[in-house]
């Protein structure tokens, strides 16, 4: 499986990157060789072993639903870099 | 082609916010409203370093909601991440299911004129919400608000299984109607606690194949979810007879123009990259675990309709709709069991509180008085105290204060008047005002007798026994024969 110069133009687009033509080149490489290194799983017989469906092996971690009210909203705005009215400001955003 | 050879498929992705106490991965209250962020945590704030845990009510509630709707359950279940960009998702992705969802191959049923139909339902998922964004007319910018962020959801995806904006909306409102019943969700459309994205494309009749669909997002009243469907339906079809293509896009409905706009967003919107959440560990559910939940299920609607139909003899109509919505029902219950008259209680509901509902523009869950004020006020009219025109006047009274019934009656002097010779004065009365009707009668016009009880209703203000002045008045009639 080759991977396109212009699916990783799309891929930096979906994860807000602006790379430049030699980064472009570059990661055109890298993720090539990520691929093919785990495209090597894909040749493991599976066919006798259950369905995995995590990597971490316990399950059923669950909370009580009772409210903990955290009380400091004003440290939870301090690194904003820029609020108002208890609200973080940011560039306007049209719907 | 002509418009009737087209038909519409229609298929729905509702949301609906689960009534748990807190959020779906914190501990912060979900309660609606509250000053801006002060129901937030460093949690639901994404802050680095803080991790997730499931809230077990969320489990339950959606377990419920699947066994409530006909679903299978996944015992062996997993949450995923969808990733996107928008202010109102501080993670910048969301906490989703892919591929397990808790629930999968249900359907509900829903009353059509051609009779009951199924929609199937392909799955349900819990979710996270997103924050809102409030803007302002100054133009300084946009404003984050994350209290409900992390609210938790569920989303039921059905099949295009629907085929007409009235399908849609009787869907619609089964599902409302079975989430209010299991009591999972306070279903209010008006605060964004049920809403849904609509899919729409139309088709030749006949055709096997779906034409392109436009998906317009987040549409949160009945009323809207109508008329933006029929809207696209007919603009869809224009385009195609005009010989343009469907272009796949989601649209904004704006119910102001009554017209759906392409929403000017990124075009890889649907690709959302999903993968397995590396902040939570698998949901494994027992049969033990699903089976107690499915024995405490609360009693459906569809098995009390049938219980009114057979116990208590009420019609079809009647039946469906006392049944329709948890608080119809729970009223009819309660005042059944005070005043013995299912019909007139299921008729009361029917016609006169289902009318004052629909002029206040309400909906059933907005009711303040109960099946013990309407239970009574039933019995009042049985006993012959009040007639049934003046027991809609007492209806409007307990719209505006809830009171006993009894109560306003003698505070308004509503009382009936069953004495015999105070009805007979009012009959001589209007006897004596109307010969024209008198002669009318005795020619043979029976419609005379209708206008002569009616002038006697509005002098005694419709608190005359209507039986008794009949009587009287038949009997005062023939003695000049
Ligand atoms: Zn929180």
């Amino acid at each position: 499986m080759a991977i396109s110069k212009e699916e990783v133009i799309h891929i930096a687009k979906l994860a807000d990157l602006n790379l430049s033509e030699d980064e472009i080149e570059k990661y055109t490489k890298d993720m090539q060789e990520i691929l093919e290194f785990a495209n090597r799983i894909n040749n493991v017989d599976t066919s006798e072993m259950t369905e995995t469906i995590a990597a971490n092996e316990k399950s059923n971690v669950f909370r009580k639903d009772e409210v903990v009210k955290f009380e400091n909203r004003e440290v939870l705005l301090s690194n904003a870099p820029s609020q108002d009215e208890g609200m973080f400001r940011i560039p306007k955003v049209l719907n | 082609m002509a418009r009737e050879d087209y038909e519409v498929v229609i298929g729905l992705e509702v949301h609906c916010e689960l009534s748990t106490k807190t959020k779906i991965f914190c501990s912060c209250s979900t309660e609606f409203g509250g000053e801006p962020n002060t129901h937030c945590c460093p949690i639901c704030m994404a802050m680095p370093g803080t991790l997730p845990v499931l809230n077990e009510k969320v489990v339950e509630y959606a377990v419920k909601a699947g066994l409530a709707t006909n679903c299978s359950i996944e015992k062996n279940s997993k949450n995923d991440r969808k990733n996107y960009f928008y202010p109102d998702n501080p993670k910048s992705y969301q906490i989703s299911q892919y591929d397990k969802p808790l629930c999968y191959d249900g359907y509900v049923t829903i009353e059509t004129e051609e009779g009951e139909k199924k929609i199937r339902i392909e799955r349900i998922h819990i979710e996270e919400d997103a924050g809102k964004l409030n803007h302002d007319e100054y133009g300084r910018g946009s404003f984050v608000d994350l209290n409900r962020a992390g609210v938790p959801l569920i989303e039921v995806v059905s099949k295009p299984d629907l085929r007409s904006a009235k399908e849609a909306e009787s869907y619609m409102r089964k599902l409302k109607s079975i989430f209010e019943y299991i009591e999972i969700s306070d279903c209010k459309m008006e605060q964004g606690s049920l809403r849904a994205d609509v899919n729409v494309s139309v088709r030749k009749k006949g055709s096997k194949e779906f034409g392109t669909r436009t998906e317009m997002k987040n549409m949160n009243s009945f009323r809207n979810i109508v008329r933006a469907i029929e809207y696209e339906t007919e603009r869809q079809i224009d385009e195609i007879e005009n010989g343009n293509e469907i272009m796949q896009e989601s649209l904004r409905w704006d119910e102001i123009s009554g017209r759906t706009f392409p929403m000017r967003d990124k075009e890889d919107a649907d690709d959302y990259r999903y993968f397995p959440e590396p902040d939570l560990v698998s949901i494994k559910l027992s049969d033990e675990y699903i089976n107690k939940i499915k024995n405490e299920l609360p009693e459906l609607p569809e098995s009390r309709r049938k219980r009114y139909i057979d116990d208590y003899n009420l019609t079809e109509k009647a039946a469906n709709f006392v049944t329709s919505s948890k608080y119809y029902s729970n009223l009819f219950e309660e005042a059944v069991e005070i005043c013995k008259n299912p019909k007139t209680v299921g008729n009361l509901i029917m016609s006169d509180i289902a009318r004052i509902l629909n002029e206040r523009e309400e909906e059933p869950d907005s009711l303040k008085f109960t099946g013990k004020e309407l239970g009574e006020l039933v019995t009042l009219i049985d006993k012959g105290t009040i007639s049934s025109s003046i027991a809609k006047k007492v209806l409007e009274e307990l719209f505006n204060e809830v009171k006993m019934p009894s109560k306003i009656i003698e505070e308004k002097g509503w009382v009936q008047i069953s004495d015999e010779n105070a009805i007979k004065e009012v009959v001589e009365k209007v006897l004596d005002a109307n010969p024209q009707s008198v002669s009318d009668y005795k020619a043979g016009k029976d419609k005379a007798l209708g206008f002569l009880v009616g002038q006697a209703m509005k002098e005694t203000k419709g608190k005359a026994n209507p039986q008794m002045l009949n009587k009287l008045f038949l009997e005062e009639l023939k003695k000049g024969e």
